[in-house]
């Protein structure tokens, strides 16, 4: 049927093409075109072509920097913390037992809901007068006084891991548990068979069943924590004085609140830069890809 | 005998605990903006904090909903999430029939692009999508967003349709054609049906993500009139005397059509989305 030469899927896949092009291809070049000018918002007959002043000014800009440690941090705390708790979670939730249904359905609950969301129900936590946490933490006798928790500059950074952990460990347990339903029971049957415990049919045959799934799945979760900006916007603002300000955030409020463009667009261009060397390498060290899957 | 049966309920045992834990941790943060939702201002100021509200009242509802203009955000994403997941869908699915059923010269460029486009930061192009629209007369308006949203979703749901449609042997529609039906015929009456359920999964998809987004409608619309949803939660927290109880209801607006999604979405998601997530 599709043997026959036909313009038929050229037509299908036009819209999709014409949009990417437009939307996603021409504003990618216009990025770095960007990056080169200056370009406010506010003042617009200054705009022009600067070269690589953008560039010179990330390099001595403080707040650059230290925005790049916060996202290094950010990226590796929730990379961590998510991959340990989602695995775990997924190898509980595999088996079939009785409610595995309804513990599943309500544990994957909070991937569903939007970054502004999540950080309202964590902030009616937070709170320092009204929020649950400091009355909790009080009444079990750990805290003697209130904490502003997304206020206060040893707490802020913290805050923020707990309530994104809370939104993004269901991602790792749905993609994991899906890699590892896909592993045939009969191996774990040959294991035990084989005298192996837990431990070894994890190890042995688990394991060498999601590798692939794990590798993409840090991947896909390292780029999309690395530019997550709505939880930290809504609950810390970038607060206090920095401390949450991660390289996304600060590309964030350098475009909308300052509406300073150029710098924005150089912002982006580093940012994505950064980006495409750790996901290379990544990809490279965990061996992605090399060996077909079988 | 006995021994092995008694270790083995210990360890069920173990196991329940951890999944109630974690039960706890998930519905706690739910349950407390709920019962604040229903708690009269008072109370909520009130010291000791309450875990159950002393006296039970809706007018938090009915006042963010009437005048915290929680009713017009919510119109404004239900059309904005409606319109980009029908053109999402439709596109989508052009796509994945395109690829499941046709060998054709660049088909591979295209899935590489589709994948790549998966790996753009979304606060990158912020700017130039903001320019583009400003040229377009685009800012403001609707428009822009569901024009963002659908080019954002086509790919990941292409990928996804496409493994669908793969999923249905092309005989079927050969043995339509065979019958007497054009090509188009075949798709409508014997692959559609088949392909219906995974069109609702992707739909309900496609509709989450639409409803949640935050940043691009932070961007692109600057009236309070036509703010989505979570831009219009956002700009309340951000107020300088909050109505927790309000904005716990209005919290609790934003959540509901998400849960009647989940609940659809969520049995799928391990065998569907997840795996053709993986392997395109």
């Amino acid at each position: 049927m599709g043997r026959k030469k036909t313009y038929m899927p050229y037509l299908l896949m036009l819209p999709t093409a014409a949009l990417l092009i437009w939307l996603l291809l021409y504003p990618v070049g216009n990025v770095f075109y960007t990056s080169f000018r200056r370009e406010l918002l506010t003042r617009p007959k200054q705009n022009g072509f600067i070269g690589l002043d953008n560039f010179v000014r990330i390099g001595t800009d403080p707040v650059f920097w230290e925005s790049l440690v916060h996202s290094f941090q950010w990226v590796a705390a929730e990379m961590g913390l998510q991959m340990v708790f989602g695995l775990g979670l997924a190898l509980l939730l595999k088996g079939r037992f009785k409610g595995c249904g309804v513990f599943r359905a309500v544990i994957f609950l909070p991937w569903a809901l939007s970054g502004v969301l999540v950080s309202m129900l964590w902030s009616m936590m937070y709170y320092e007068n009204v929020g649950v946490l400091n009355d909790l933490l009080q009444r079990l006798g750990i805290l003697s006084k209130a904490v502003a928790w997304t206020g206060n500059k040893h707490t802020a950074f913290w805050a923020l891991i707990a309530a994104e952990l809370w939104r993004g460990i269901p991602f790792f347990s749905i993609m994991l548990l899906a890699a590892l339903q896909s592993v045939p029971q009969e191996l774990y049957e040959a294991c035990r068979a084989d005298g192996g415990g837990m431990r070894e049919n994890f190890f042995y045959v688990s394991f060498p069943y999601i590798k692939e799934t794990l590798v993409l799945t840090t991947l896909l979760r390292t780029i999309w924590e690395f530019n997550s900006v709505d939880l930290i916007l809504n609950l810390t603002g970038g607060g206090p004085v920095h401390k949450t300000t991660t390289l996304a955030v600060y590309l964030a409020n350098t475009a909308r609140r300052d509406g300073n463009f150029g710098y924005g667009s150089s912002l982006a261009v580093v940012s994505f830069l950064i980006l495409f060397v750790l996901a290379g390498g990544y990809l490279r060290l965990s061996g992605f890809g090399k060996e077909e899957r079988g | 005998m006995k021994l092995f049966r008694k270790k083995r309920h210990r360890k069920q045992a173990a196991v329940y605990l951890i999944l109630a834990a974690a039960v706890v941790w998930t519905l706690f943060p739910f349950y407390w903006t709920m019962i604040t939702s229903f708690k009269t201002s008072p109370e909520i100021a009130a010291k000791p904090v309450t875990y159950w509200p002393m006296k039970f009242t809706w007018e938090n509802y009915v006042l963010s909903w009437q005048n915290s203009g929680f009713s017009t955000y919510f119109l404004n994403s239900l059309k904005v999430a409606l319109l980009s997941t029908v053109f999402t869908v439709l596109f989508a699915a052009m796509d994945g029939y395109a690829l499941a059923r046709y060998q054709f010269k660049g088909k591979t460029l295209f899935l590489l692009a589709l994948l790549c486009t998966q790996f753009f930061p979304t606060a990158m192009l912020m700017i130039p999508l903001f320019k583009i629209y400003h040229k377009a007369g685009l800012i403001n308006h609707h428009w822009s967003l569901v024009l963002t949203y659908t080019v954002f979703h086509i790919p990941f749901n292409a990928a996804l349709m496409r493994s669908f449609i793969s999923g249905i042997p092309e005989s079927l529609e050969e043995a339509a054609m065979v019958d007497g039906c054009s090509r188009f015929q075949a798709v409508a009456k014997v692959l559609f049906p088949l392909l219906l359920p995974g069109l609702a999964a992707v739909s309900a998809y496609s509709f989450i993500s639409c409803w949640n987004e935050y940043l691009y409608s932070l961007m692109f619309i600057s009236s309070g009139s036509k703010y989505t949803i979570p831009v219009g939660l956002s700009m309340t927290i951000g107020e300088y005397s909050i109505n927790y109880g309000q904005l716990c209801a209005g919290s609790m607006i934003a959540l509901a059509p998400v849960l009647v999604m989940f609940a659809y979405v969520q049995k799928y998601m391990v065998s569907g989305l997840g795996a053709g997530a993986v392997k395109g």
